[in-house]
């Protein structure tokens, strides 16, 4: 493995800057540590810092970089006339990229000789990489093999022109860093200086996060919207993909959608706030220390327990019940075990734990001056929950509700288990309905092509959750500030 | 003299003060009322836990247990070792279906030999009881021990899905007559079998260990091979999420001027801790998958989502014990001559380390049984049977998640693999539980209160 054995040779060129530079400095001050500006070890870590950062960074650039480069390098050689009807040019160029990696991982494994691997015979290239296991599609044509050489041999070149080009870097960053390795020289504010960009660094990293995020949804929404019309995403009322056909013939509004996650969201919040907020107000205000130290950490284990274990209850354990009571036998309104009723109970449960702690800690905000006075007047304790402190607790207790409704509709694996497939507009709760992240899910998993509408489409939805997300924990975390600066 | 002595409107009070009046009594009523739906709400609360325990344990505890059949099986060399040389390549031509009939007629003879009488007299017919896996599992032994052929030997085999169901009250009688797969008479035959002590449970190593298995032959399935996917992806966590989250966190709580930049950093932060796993799951394709072209189902990649996705956990925690290490800390050090940087990381980082830790660990055990973002990147939808070999594979061959191999079996038609799945999550259930047993222990026995 190059790549491994590169970064290998970059470390120990560090470390050898690492004691060179400690002992170089060491010696210019005549080994007396009093005549120098830093501790020895800055000067050895001054080196190694300045062999090993720009070498790495230099290294995850050119990673980056030189796929694309080949990419672009590489489609122009590809004619007009590969480009079949109804692909595109990415298309073809992840073929000829499948067939390069093909290649060189068959020759790797010494199942293909070389003259077959360099020739360009494309029968005879397509018979080997299927002898030897390798996914190729169909029968190689001549331009796209001749574009997977070109490949093969650009990517060939730029690994070793890389190799150099890091390990020089490397060797330069050495020298400069023992050059400088010198009893005046100011070692330590460097140093300093140098792992303060490092800290500045790993702080950015959420900021990249949120860029990653919001290109990677973007770029993709703006394929889905030019090849299927924003209007009907929006109004449609009807969801149903078609998977023979591609594009025209399906149907994709975001509307059914919406309103299972919505549906299942309010079910979720009517188990939820009810109980969650009696239980705060409750541990808050009623309950002793010992009941509290009991019965908190408890509920808080629901909170820890991972969601696929709520989506597996919903639908073996809540599913049947409800299936029971509502199904045939009973009052037959349930067809099966998937239902809205069945995911929302579910999320309900998961919820609970976290609207009472946001709750518990919002109630226990209220200063206690607001009690004592409600108390003097001779109000008894549920006349000062119910109209001293819930009025002044509840931009916060509707702060707490927002975010747990953020979760409600993010949440994922209940759903999936739980809730079922179809996407319908109906007001009975015990039908089975669907929800986005649901169909996030089944659009996009076990089809690696990106390029039909029906897998584009998941984008569009994974973009329309994050805004809503994002804007109800916004507004949350808005009410919940502005509510606090009131008592500070 | 106040209004209200002289209001009329005022009711005065007769009666003794002893006895309450109506109205307090109402209001004293309503009093209690409150207080039962605060006690009732808590009881819901640990009502649901209670249920949801209940479920997982009843439901769980039997994928621990296994059916198996033992019997001296007759490895006949005329079946598989034709030329009698006891040469494992040449011997490796005879297919899982030559051992079959082998099996099978040790079974017959096994039946017979107990003096069970049942219809069933053909060795064909004990196919139902034995799961498929059987032939592989004595083909396997034999190949390894060459010598073997020619000898009658001992093995104790997994018994087919819908015994080992009926045997555990999964499989009842009645749903036998619809059932393809098995018959009543196999049933009696079973029940014979089990008092003649050839079948009979054990306890379910295959399942902590083993690999997942094909849809056919939910009696095979592990979690072993899915365990080890997700013990790699935790490692690129932790090697990934624990240095970036404590730099980030410093440079935010100790070196951070007020400006733009660092404000941008906070939003961004809380922010994405709100941002739905499955939104970083769709990141993970478009950009690890769909840009940097890395290798589809490999642990690294649901290790790099999954170090996107807790990193503001890990962050928040940090910053939080940071902040709890009193500045005194940093005025000494900064008094007697330490720059700045080696008053963070001399002394308030060592003294926040165990609240790192905890922090830390929690955010593990929440990526652990994270499955939203692991269906996107490709961790499901096939089966992982192959343990990596070596530590490369482990990191970029494809494999399967703990949660994810159980969603994959919630998903199967076959009602074994629920029992499959049960037990999975009291597997997973322990892991996260010891994780935050060993956050508790961390943070009772090294946290210091200032």
């Amino acid at each position: 493995m190059p790549l491994l054995w590169l970064i290998v040779i970059v470390l120990v060129i560090a470390a050898a800057g690492y004691v060179l530079g400690r002992s170089r400095a060491l010696s210019s001050a005549g080994g007396e540590i009093r005549g120098m500006h830093s501790l020895p070890s800055y000067y050895g870590s001054n080196a190694m810092m300045k062999s090993v950062v720009p070498a790495f960074l230099l290294l995850v650039v050119w990673l980056i970089a030189q796929p694309i480069w080949i990419n672009m390098s590489v489609s122009g050689m590809i004619p007009e006339s590969e480009v079949a009807e109804g692909s595109n040019l990415g298309l073809v160029m992840s073929e000829v990229r499948r067939t390069a990696d093909g290649i060189d991982a068959a020759t790797a494994e010494g199942l293909m000789t070389q003259t077959v691997a360099n020739g360009s015979d494309p029968a005879a290239v397509t018979a080997a990489l299927k002898d030897a296991g390798k996914i190729v599609t169909n029968e190689l044509t001549a331009p796209i093999l001749a574009a997977a050489q070109e490949w093969r041999a650009e990517q060939k070149n730029g690994t070793l022109f890389m190799t150099i080009a890091v390990i020089a870097i490397a060797v330069l960053g050495l020298l400069w860093g023992l050059k400088e390795a010198h009893a005046d020289f100011r070692a330590r504010n460097t140093v300093e200086r140098g792992i303060k960009a490092i800290l500045i660094a790993a702080a950015s990293i959420a900021i990249l996060t949120t860029i990653g995020i919001v290109l990677s949804l973007i770029f993709n929404t703006i394929e889905f919207f030019s090849l299927y019309p924003a209007s009907e995403f929006f109004t449609l009322l009807e969801w149903a993909p078609s998977f023979s056909g591609r594009g025209g013939a399906s149907a994709l509004g975001i509307l059914p959608l919406l309103w299972g996650t919505l549906y299942i969201s309010i079910v979720a919040l009517l188990v939820a706030v009810p109980i969650g907020l009696f239980a705060a107000v409750y541990l808050s205000e009623y309950a002793g220390p010992k009941t509290r130290a009991f019965a908190k950490p408890l509920l808080e284990v629901l909170a820890g327990i991972p969601t696929i274990v709520y989506g597996l209850f919903a639908l073996l354990t809540i599913g049947p019940i409800l299936l029971t009571v509502f199904g045939d036998e009973g009052t037959g309104w349930m067809q099966g075990q998937r239902a809205v009723m069945t995911a929302g109970i579910a999320m309900g449960i998961m919820l609970i734990p976290f609207v009472s702690s946001l709750s518990d800690d919002i109630i226990n905000a209220v200063p206690q001056a607001m009690r004592d006075g409600s108390y003097g007047l001779g109000a008894t304790k549920s006349e000062t929950i119910k109209q001293v402190i819930l009025p002044a607790a509840l931009p916060g207790i509707v702060g707490a509700v927002l975010l747990a409704a953020s979760r409600a509709i993010g949440e994922t694996m209940i759903v999936v288990l739980g809730a079922g497939a179809a996407a319908r507009l109906s007001l009975n709760p015990f039908e089975a309905m669907t929800t986005v992240t649901a169909k996030i899910v089944s659009q996009l998993t076990g089809d690696s092509d990106f390029a039909s509408p029906e897998a584009l489409v998941a984008f569009a939805l994974g973009m329309s959750l994050f805004i809503l997300t994002l804007g109800l924990n916004v507004l949350a975390l808005y009410i919940v500030r502005k509510y606090r600066e009131q008592y500070d | 003299m106040t209004d209200a002595s002289i209001n009329p409107a005022v009711p005065k009070r007769h009666g003794s003060l002893m006895s309450a009046d109506a109205r307090t009594a109402k209001r004293n009523a309503a009093e209690k009322r409150f207080q039962m739906y605060g006690m009732a709400a808590i009881g819901a609360g640990l009502f649901f836990l209670v249920v949801l325990i209940g479920a997982i344990l009843s439901s769980g505890i039997g994928a621990f247990q296994q059916t198996f059949i033992t019997v001296p099986v007759y490895l006949d060399e005329a079946k598989l070792d034709k030329k009698g040389n006891r040469d494992p390549a040449e011997m490796a031509k005879v297919s899982t279906f030559g051992y079959n009939p082998l099996i099978q007629k040790a079974v017959l003879a096994a039946v017979e030999e107990a003096g069970i009488e049942t219809p069933l007299k053909k060795s064909k017919n004990m196919k139902a009881l034995l799961s498929a896996s059987a032939a592989a599992q004595v083909r396997d032994v034999v190949l390894a021990n060459p010598d073997m052929v020619g000898q009658t030997v001992e093995f104790r085999m997994l018994a087919s899905s819908r015994v080992d169901g009926y045997l555990k009250g999964r499989v009842q009688r009645e749903d036998v007559a619809r059932d393809k797969n098995i018959d009543a008479e196999h049933l009696d035959l079973t029940d014979a079998l089990r008092e003649a002590g050839i079948v009979s449970k054990g306890f379910n190593a295959g399942f902590i260990f083993g690999a997942d298995a094909s849809e056919s032959r939910p009696e095979q399935a592990g979690l072993g091979v899915s365990m080890l996917g997700s013990f790699f992806m935790m490692i690129v966590v932790l090697v990934l999420s624990l240095p970036i989250g404590v730099a980030a966190s410093i440079y935010l709580e100790e070196f951070a001027p007020q400006n733009r930049w660092t404000d941008l950093i906070e939003v961004n932060i809380a922010n994405l801790a709100a941002v739905p796993s499955i939104v970083f799951g769709i990141l993970g394709l478009a950009v690890f998958i769909q840009f940097a072209h890395l290798p589809q189902s490999a642990p690294l990649v649901g290790g790099l989502v999954l170090t996107l996705m807790t990193l503001p956990t890990i962050i928040i925690s940090t910053r939080a014990s940071l902040k709890a290490v009193p500045p005194s800390i940093r005025d000494a050090a900064l008094g007697i001559g330490a720059s700045k940087m080696q008053a963070t990381f001399h002394h308030v980082l060592p003294l926040a380390m165990p609240g790192i830790l905890t922090g830390t660990i929690i955010g593990l055990a929440q990526a652990l049984g994270e499955t939203a973002p692991l269906l996107l990147i490709g961790m499901v939808g096939y089966i992982a049977t192959n343990v990596p070999d070596g530590i490369a594979a482990g990191f970029l061959s494809p494999n399967s998640a703990m949660p994810a191999q159980i969603y994959e079996w919630a998903k199967r038609a076959d009602p074994a693999y629920y029992e499959r799945a049960w037990g999975g999550i009291i597997i997973l259930l322990v892991f996260l539980l010891t994780m935050n047993l060993i956050a508790i222990i961390l943070r009772r026995r090294f946290e210091r209160r200032w």
